[in-house]
């Protein structure tokens, strides 16, 4: 931070005047607010899950049947699905996010850096309907009629590559979050090179090593746990995006080993059914997955920031 | 290695890197090249003006959802920018040890929950007690999403404010709460704004959070406790409908919202150019 804020010491007595006194009631007063309601949210996912939590208990994280007529209810193949494409987007987007950040940060001529770094940042800022659209109408095409075949016909002896080519499916749904999280690891990766200071650079580059030399020796080595963070802050966002997902992955509840098989995952189910819960159990089951969902992301989030923010103190986090 | 081998490696690696850059961006020209190319044809002057026709009637427009649209975030704005603004100058200006923490812990956590369990949550506390789904539960979901972008930007702008500003109108016996609002916030209020527009632009593209809580409506809104449209909304439940027709109108709504997100982050990066530079 450029400059840092002076204000009256924090001994100084309460003010006299009315105005200041207001002032800083207010002031706490929002700041509690926004304490509250963060509270009163994970609360209220907790106190909507408890009937879905007492009925089922352990065997909810460990069960697949998902049958909403018969009121058995199993997490299992939403876990796998959103595990799945998760690493499968972050298998596509690190490289890429990484390549990208390194790019923007070392290697480009200055005066691309800026432009691109723009782009990047509206990459992020297509809205995730609009991605699902394409994912539906151009990707799922594609993958059925060219990509998928292709690889049934080289990789098919592995089982990842088995089955009929729907086009819609686990690999859409990977691809697609690949697109969406690499520019969140791009973003944060950018600025967590730039953190590096220049010292390591110029040791390098004095040792006579050639710019890609003093990257991976200097620069990469040195910001490892920022770009680790970085990696993580794109996982949160792959674990929690819905829509995309949803309008890709064929949304079919089961555990399948193909990548060419639909698959569904926590926050697509939570999207696709909330409105059709029909009975209390079958909605404070749903919701349960949502307050699984929300402590995995808090948890992979808050690593990753504390991860970020041991390179370089806390580096802005992109524009979302 | 040789030395021309170094060389060679370090060519590759910077190439591949460059390509990597590319194929970050690529999809954004693609996916934007495909609205232009599916969406133009379908916005005319009836996507903005009509409602959406009944299945197998050509035309109608989505003109119910660019005005639920504009509602719900007018609604977001009203409930989270005066929240989230205070908010942000307290943690500026706050020189307590706790509440400070917290409060900016909360707000970055809260920044990285999921849209659609921020959607469940207006459900429970909205649209549970109000046994309708509504526009106002919308609001607050969305309102709950732009909070912590709005804190933390306005957080930063306000400790951009240089202390010599305050120090001097302090100095001539102003009280602290007029410092803040004649002195502190105007000068903050450009890159405030901007905070405002980057919200903005990130909850007029949320689907996820509105699916159970403003639902979606085929018609006029009546009023604020009713189920409203949403442009996003619309576009999803045409894009997965099994209608050619609909498709068309999915892609011109992508279109119009895309170009509504575009613009406003384009007027977000213009409006800081220059301004406060070393920090963005």
């Amino acid at each position: 931070m450029a400059v840092v804020a002076t204000t009256v010491p924090a001994t100084r007595a309460a003010p006299r005047n009315f105005g200041d006194r207001a002032l800083r009631v207010v002031l706490t007063a929002t700041a509690s607010a926004i304490v509250v309601l963060v509270v009163a949210l994970a609360a209220e996912m907790i106190r909507a899950s408890l009937p879905a939590v007492r009925a089922f208990g352990w065997r909810f994280l460990f069960t697949s049947t998902w049958d909403p007529v018969a009121e058995h209810f199993g997490a299992v193949p939403f876990l796998y699905g959103t595990l799945v494409s998760s690493f499968l987007a972050l298998l596509i987007a690190v490289p890429l996010g990484l390549g990208a950040a390194i790019y923007l940060a070392e290697l480009a001529p200055v005066w691309v850096r800026a432009p691109i770094a723009f782009l990047v940042e509206l990459v992020a800022a297509v809205p995730s309907v609009i991605y699902g659209l394409w994912g539906i109408f151009v990707l799922a095409p594609l993958l059925r009629t060219w990509v998928q075949p292709a690889l049934g016909a080289t990789l098919g002896f592995l089982p990842l590559f088995q089955g009929p080519p729907y086009g819609i499916g686990m690999l859409a749904a990977g691809i697609i979050l690949a697109i969406m999280v690499v520019p969140y690891i791009t973003a944060v990766s950018r600025e967590v090179l730039l953190a590096v200071p220049n010292s390591q650079r110029e040791a390098a580059l004095a040792l006579g090593a050639t710019r890609w030399e003093t990257t991976r020796i200097a620069v990469l080595r040195y910001g490892r746990s920022g770009l680790l963070g970085a990696i993580l802050l794109g996982l949160g966002r792959a674990l929690g995006e819905t829509m995309a997902v949803t309008m890709v992955i064929g949304n079919r509840p089961e555990v399948a080993l193909s990548l060419f098989a639909p698959g569904y995952t926590m926050a697509s189910v939570i999207a696709n059914e909330f409105t059709e819960a029909t009975s209390d159990l079958y909605l404070s089951a749903l919701i349960e997955i949502g307050l699984l969902l929300l402590a995995v992301t808090v948890i992979v989030n808050g690593l990753a920031r504390l991860l970020v923010w041991s390179v370089g103190g806390p580096v802005r986090r992109p524009r979302e | 290695m040789t030395p021309r081998a170094r060389h060679a490696v370090n060519r590759m690696m910077s190439a591949l890197s460059a390509a990597s850059a590319v194929l970050v961006v690529l999809p954004l020209l693609l996916i934007f090249g495909f609205l232009l190319w599916q969406g133009a044809s379908a916005v005319n002057l009836d996507f903005f003006t009509h409602l959406p026709k009944p299945v197998g009637e050509a035309g109608g427009g989505m003109a119910n959802a660019i005005i639920g649209s504009l509602v719900l975030i007018a609604l977001a704005a009203a409930l989270s920018l005066p929240l989230g603004i205070l908010g942000g100058v307290y943690l500026a200006e706050s020189r307590d040890r706790r509440l400070p923490w917290l409060a900016r812990f909360l707000a970055d956590v809260l920044n990285g929950v999921p849209s659609i369990v921020v959607g469940i949550f207006a459900y429970t506390v909205v649209v549970l007690p109000m046994k309708r789904f509504s526009a106002l539960a919308g609001g607050f979901a969305l309102a709950v999403i732009m909070l912590p972008i709005v804190v933390r930007t306005s957080e930063e702008l306000v400790r951009l404010v240089p202390s010599s500003l305050r120090e001097a109108a302090l100095a001539l016996g102003i009280p602290e709460w007029k410092v803040l609002l004649r002195v502190v916030l105007p000068t903050a209020r450009a890159g405030i704004v901007t905070g405002v527009m980057v919200a903005v632009a990130r909850v007029a593209g949320e689907t996820a959070p509105l699916l159970f809580t403003a639902f979606g409506n085929r018609f006029w809104h009546q009023s604020l406790d009713q189920p409203i449209a949403a442009l996003p909304l619309q576009t999803f439940a045409y894009a997965i409908a099994p209608y050619d027709d609909w498709h068309r109108q999915a892609w011109a709504g992508a279109l119009v919202l895309i170009a509504l997100v575009f613009v406003v982050s384009l007027a977000a990066r213009v409006a800081t150019r220059g301004r406060f530079t070393g920090v963005r």
